[in-house]
């Protein structure tokens, strides 16, 4: 049952990112040249109501939908490894077109080259796991 | 309307609402952790102990990237009659001037994901390379516009916010400085 759960989420997911073109190389090139608020738009209304939901799920410290505490983890504090790591990303997302997500989604839509860049990113994940101990972090 | 593109303000809060019930499931909105739990089910954990995990506590993850990919395929071939991405103007003049004569026709150029694109070398390389410096980067940086963009800055980590920065940094360089070279001539 939960399996069809985060199927469905999922799938609301896919086609959100698909239908309001967050997952076009366009918009993306776009958003890069300011020519466009719509990438903004869809970002910072996300933030806004998302503030307010997690910042809700905190503080009214609900249970989970089956009964468990909720328990959202800090990010580690570091300097280094995001804004280096986050670059690196952001060169890519412009390339490509493409962050983790709408790869898959890119990949039902049937446009079979995203499977070259998804490739590529599971390359890079592995490299990144090898190099790991090598890197500031 | 279903079947017209859909605007910023739905699509931003129903992100949101994505997120949120992730967490209230117990988890959490994370899509480039999946990028790795591939690595570990091909074999990667011979190679580094990073790669060794509990595969079974992955499965959720990847269950929501099978649902999106399934959504990928009913937003493309059910909810969409027409491809097309209405850019703005000045982009595609921009985007005619670097050669990509499909902007503002497609939903992605079709210089760089077609078939017949695929003919040349040239285009699998720049696949790769935009593939590679995504998976390495975004495990660098420990998140993606998911994890870090929305998760992350939602419940107000400045980890995350540097790691934006980082992706705008990086996103401004290749489309300002890096494209004009590489598509320019």
């Amino acid at each position: 049952m939960k399996s069809v759960l985060y199927i469905i989420v999922g799938t609301f997911l896919g086609v959100i990112l698909y239908k309001s073109e967050a997952a076009s190389w366009f918009r993306i090139y776009e958003m890069f040249q300011f020519d466009s608020f719509h990438m903004y738009g869809i970002i910072g209304s996300a933030l806004a109501v998302g503030i307010v939901l997690v910042q809700w799920i905190k503080r009214s410290k609900v249970k989970s939908f089956f009964g468990e505490p909720i328990n959202i983890q800090d990010k580690e504090r570091s300097f280094t490894r995001y804004i280096i790591g986050g670059t690196l990303f952001g060169l890519g997302w412009a390339l490509g077109g493409a962050c983790p997500g709408p790869m898959y989604i890119l990949a039902g839509a049937g446009y079979w080259p995203i499977l070259i860049v998804l490739f590529g990113a599971v390359m890079g994940a592995f490299i990144y796991g090898i190099l790991r101990d090598k890197l500031p972090h | 309307m279903l079947y017209q593109p859909w605007p910023w303000y739905i699509a931003g809060p129903l992100i949101a609402l994505v997120m949120a019930v992730l967490i209230l499931m117990g988890k959490r909105f994370g899509m480039s952790s999946n990028l790795e739990t591939f690595c570990s089910i091909g074999g990667a954990g011979k190679f580094t102990d990073y790669f060794k995990v509990d595969l079974k506590s992955r499965r959720w993850n990847l269950l929501v990237v099978l649902g999106s990919v399934i959504g990928g395929f009913l937003g493309a071939r059910v909810l969409s009659p027409n491809p097309a991405v209405q850019i703005s103007e000045k982009t595609v003049a921009k985007l005619n001037e670097l050669g990509f004569e499909s902007s503002g026709t497609a939903y992605l150029p079709t210089e760089l994901f077609s078939l017949e694109a695929l003919a040349h070398p040239t285009v699998w390389i720049l696949l790769l390379v935009a593939g590679f410096l995504v998976g390495f980067g975004t495990r660098y940086a420990g998140g993606c516009t998911s994890g870090h963009a929305i998760s992350g800055l939602s419940n107000l980590q400045r980890p995350s916010l540097i790691a934006v920065i980082g992706f705008f940094i990086g996103g401004l360089i290749m489309v300002h400085i890096i494209f004009p070279l590489i598509f320019g001539s």
